[in-house]
């Protein structure tokens, strides 16, 4: 395929326009940042957040003169958790090696990574794929050193100058590699949160931690060249930016031109991919072996590394355990915060009715909200499905002191009980007897439908009902009132 | 700021005086002890010998400079050096070369010169050296004084600035051996902050007895280049060490051939990249901000680095690229290993290897011009540095007026024996 290239490809090229293949190809490297307590090779705390710039440095991550790396273990044993995890074949030896490139970030002027002997090799993870289950290979894992951050002062069109944070020096990064298995944006990003659950998982990264999380992605059309898109952030950026780049691909083959072999970086505002350089002005990182550390006799640490319970063995387990239906497991253990919460309501002793609320209902306010399951207090949600199994609640009222709920958590509020919402909104539900003037009204108000009712058709008590639950604010159960109202139009009918 | 020859430093032995006080009452109370200019002071500028990292004032100090402070060492200042330990004479300092203090106008050898200056002139009663092919010996040998470069691994390089990482060492100076010997006491002590120290301490042993030990003379040692008034007064030398009881065994060593080629390739690589985080950004001379990015530190580059650090940058780029990695570096590697072949073969067969350590006595300043004929000069240094195996130069005597150093080589962790051989040897011709 490589041999071919010059004019006869473009040729080629223009006179196939027609047929461009409708594959796309996408491998990924993604860089996690692991969550330990100091850096990957000095003690310095990983916990800058809310730190001022340059504060969280020492000799060894701001790179002075004389200092060298020692090994934080603790980030060894969390990559090869991950390894394992990822059904990796784990080296007997992993070697550091230092990429060389001149960087303001990078303050030794090479990052300490690992190049020809990683950690560990050749596994998988399974997602779901366009077509069913996908087995996606991982080609690698690594483990390296975040460099520090840049901040651009000035606008993109005027910058002014650039300030260096050397705070996120030094974190640790694992690098995953996928074989170029994934056939569309929907493939990585799903990939991506497998990832992610699993990590989270083995409780070795915060995915919710500013620029935890790094992918740079590969791309290519059968027949074309291979682009390499760097410098994508987040879960959404990875479908828009692939997303983008497969139409700019096609539209270039479409002119009868060619897709250049070069790297384009993914500008998350504008949602677009530019060209950061061709294949020509690839840096030659010139790597070789780390002098200052010793090689990590990795295999000989995997009997220490205990894997705790992973996504897919939780979702058969509550399948099993709780009797609730597989989407339903998919959806609750996609998240471990969301699955851990699910088994925090067993005690409420209906499984099937916490799973509806927890990974429909709750999930489904909680993305409209943005927000994060652990701010929801459990022992709320427990009395809210408590006072729907006692029926207190009819189900659209539930919703209701739900909303209620996640809104005073979000405005930082005293979140009141349920129960207290409910009596102070009269969300509550009556007893269907109260109910009955207001559905005599409704019968009086409306006799258009009782006429089609009495005529025979049946979705017009339907609308009776809506009338009443509109009137009386949902606190009414549907089934019941149905009754009422039938009863109640027999008994005039009569 | 005191640069260059003065009243107080004729020799220009420092490039910083500064009396840096001991911790703590100790082993080495009352003594001073210089401190080579690469290896970090709190508090005292560090320049490497180097323009680049003028004003440079380190925040914390090397693990060395802890243990003899702590053991009641003065540090009367900061040794001039060749910039970054790259040379053979200290002519290569951005502050101005050092002088021999047995004839100022020749070399000291270099790189640790004005350690190796002010131990011989007495301005300092010991000195820190460090060594990457010879960087200790070679001075120690042109000056007069006794200097070791330890096992690789057996001193902690935390602070000391990397110019080679794989093959430097810091290691002791002093005119007798016993100085040497309770430096490298004091000095040996574990750093878990060097991944590459192990914990085995030096357990001084001089007792001077040395029958039945066995000798290494490889042929190589007296090979072309060495100067037959130096190889005669080596192995008269040598001879004292036979009638002192040792038995001297003729060998040979093959892979001294490419050793220097290696030696080179692997210092420059490492080097390269060493030497890629002074960029103007966070000390040392500052780039001009106003340009772009690899403008300013181009120039910064350009302008403070001199003319051999330059050479070897770019040489060491090179025998790193995609290309040329197998054809240089991966060379060197391999010839690298079979140097550690090569000293595992004859130290099944005998204790220790003596011959010169320098193929000649200290030349003339400005007598060596091209830089290959210098680096020539470190053919009997290197392979101890590519092994990792710790050796020794003793003085052991004087050519024209000049001294003449014996090089003694051990097995990895047997610098007790080394030191204890040359003990026996500056006994025997002190009486």
């Amino acid at each position: 395929m490589t041999a071919l290239r010059g004019p006869a490809q473009v040729a080629v090229g223009m006179k196939a326009s027609g047929d461009i293949s409708d594959t796309v190809i996408i491998g990924l490297e993604v860089h996690c940042q692991l969550n330990t307590e100091s850096k990957l090779f000095c003690g310095c705390s990983t916990d800058y957040r809310n730190d001022p710039p340059n504060t969280h440095v020492c000799p060894t991550c701001l790179g002075l003169p004389g200092s060298l790396p020692a090994m934080n273990r603790r980030a060894v044993e969390y990559a090869l958790r991950v390894a394992k995890a990822l059904n990796c074949r784990v080296a007997e030896e992993a070697v550091f090696a230092r990429k060389n490139y001149f960087y303001p970030d990078l303050p030794k002027g090479f990052q300490i990574t690992m190049y020809n002997r990683p950690l560990a090799e050749g596994g998988y993870l399974d997602i779901e794929g366009d077509g069913g289950e996908k087995r996606v290979r991982i080609t690698r894992i690594h483990l390296e050193e975040d460099p520090g951050r840049l901040v651009h002062m000035g606008t993109p069109d005027r910058p002014r100058y650039s300030l260096v944070d050397y705070n996120r020096s030094g974190i640790p990064l694992i690098e995953i590699v996928t074989e170029p298995d994934l056939r569309s944006p929907k493939e990585a990003r799903r990939l991506l949160n497998g990832l992610r659950t699993t990590l989270e998982y083995l409780g070795v990264f915060d995915g919710d931690r500013e620029g935890s999380l790094r992918v740079d992605a590969n791309i290519s059309i059968p027949g074309s060249e291979r682009v390499e898109v760097k410098n994508i952030s987040s879960y959404k950026g990875v479908e828009k930016a692939l997303t983008y780049e497969i139409t700019r691909q096609r539209g270039v083959l479409r002119r009868g031109l060619r897709v250049e072999r070069e790297t384009r970086h993914f500008v998350e505002a504008r949602g677009v991919t530019t060209s950061a350089r061709s294949k020509e002005q690839e840096h030659d990182y010139r790597y070789f072996t780390e002098p200052d550390l010793r090689p990590l006799q990795v295999r000989d640490w995997l009997p220490g590394i205990v894997l705790p319970e992973l996504p897919a063995a939780r979702r058969e387990r509550f399948c099993a355990q709780y009797g609730i239906s597989p989407e339903h497991a998919r959806t609750l253990c996609g998240e471990l915060r969301l699955a851990e919460f699910f088994e925090e309501m067993a005690p409420c002793g209906n499984p099937l009715l916490a799973a509806t609320w927890v990974a429909d209902t709750l999930q489904g306010e909680l993305n409209y909200r943005e927000m994060e399951i652990g701010k929801v207090p459990p022992a709320h949600f427990m009395e809210l499905l408590d006072l729907i199994q006692r029926k207190e609640l009819t189900d659209k009222a539930a919703v209701e002191v739900l909303r209620r709920m996640l809104d005073q958590c979000l405005r930082g509020e005293t979140v009141e009980t349920p129960t207290q919402i409910m009596e102070k909104n009269a969300l509550g539900k009556t007893a269907g007897d109260a109910f009955t003037p207001v559905v005599r009204e409704v019968i009086a108000g409306c006799p258009d439908a009782v006429r089609d009712y009495r005529a025979g058709k049946g979705e017009a008590l339907n609308f009776l009902v809506g009338q009443v639950m509109k009137r009386t604010r949902g606190r009414a159960d549907p089934k019941e009132l149905t009754r009422i109202l039938r009863e109640e139009l027999a008994r005039q009918g009569t | 700021m005191a640069r260059g020859a003065s009243r107080q430093d004729p020799l220009n032995a420092f490039i910083t005086l500064a009396e840096i006080p001991p911790r703590g009452p100790g082993r080495l109370s009352g003594i001073t002890v210089a401190v080579k200019d690469n290896i970090s002071t709190r508090g005292v500028e560090t320049t490497c010998g180097s323009r680049i990292l003028e004003g440079y004032v380190p925040p914390y100090d090397a693990h060395v400079v802890d243990l003899i402070r702590n053991e009641g060492a003065l540090i009367p200042g900061k040794t001039n050096m060749d910039e970054f330990g790259m040379g053979s004479s200290t002519e290569n300092s951005g502050f101005g070369p050092a002088r021999n203090p047995r004839d100022p106008e020749r070399v000291t050898g270099g790189s640790s010169g004005g350690s190796a200056a002010a131990v011989a002139s007495g301005m300092a009663r010991m000195a820190l050296g460090t060594d990457t092919g010879g960087s200790i010996r070679c001075p120690a040998a042109f000056c007069g004084i006794v200097g070791l470069k330890p096992t690789y691994g057996r001193v902690s390089r935390y602070g000391l600035v990397a110019y080679a990482n794989s093959l430097e060492q810091i290691g002791p100076m002093a005119t007798t051996v016993a100085d040497c010997s309770l430096l490298m006491d004091v000095i040996s002590r574990y750093d878990p902050r060097d991944a590459t120290m192990q914990n085995r301490p030096y357990l001084p042993r001089l007792d001077g007895d040395i029958k039945g030990m066995r000798i290494g003379i490889p042929a190589e040692f007296f090979g072309k280049g060495v100067d037959p008034d130096v190889a005669d007064r080596v192995r008269k030398a040598i001879g004292v060490l036979e009638e002192l009881g040792a038995v001297i065994v003729e060998g040979s060593m093959p892979s001294m051939e490419y050793a220097l080629a290696a030696y080179y390739v692997t210092c420059t690589s490492e080097a390269s990249s060493n030497l890629a985080r002074f960029d103007g950004v966070r000390y040392g001379p500052p780039s001009d901000y106003k340009k772009q990015w690899h403008e300013a530190f181009q120039e910064v580059r350009i302008r403070h680095f001199g003319p051999e650090v330059r050479r070897r940058i770019l040489i060491g780029t090179f025998a790193l690229s995609a290309g040329y990695y197998g054809k240089y570096y991966g060379k060197a590697q391999a010839a690298r290993e079979h140097v550690r072949e090569d000293y595992a073969r004859l130290f099944r067969d005998v204790d220790l290897l003596a011959g010169p350590t320098m193929p000649t006595v200290a030349w003339k300043i400005g007598g060596k011009s091209d830089p290959l004929s210098m680096y020539l000069a470190d053919i009997l240094t290197v392979p101890a540095n590519l092994a990792g195996v710790p050796a020794a130069s003793v003085p052991c005597g004087t050519v024209q007026g000049l001294p003449v150093g014996l090089q003694l080589t051990g097995r990895a962790f047997e610098d007790e024996l080394i030191m204890n051989a040359a003990y026996a040897y500056e006994q025997a011709v002190k009486a």
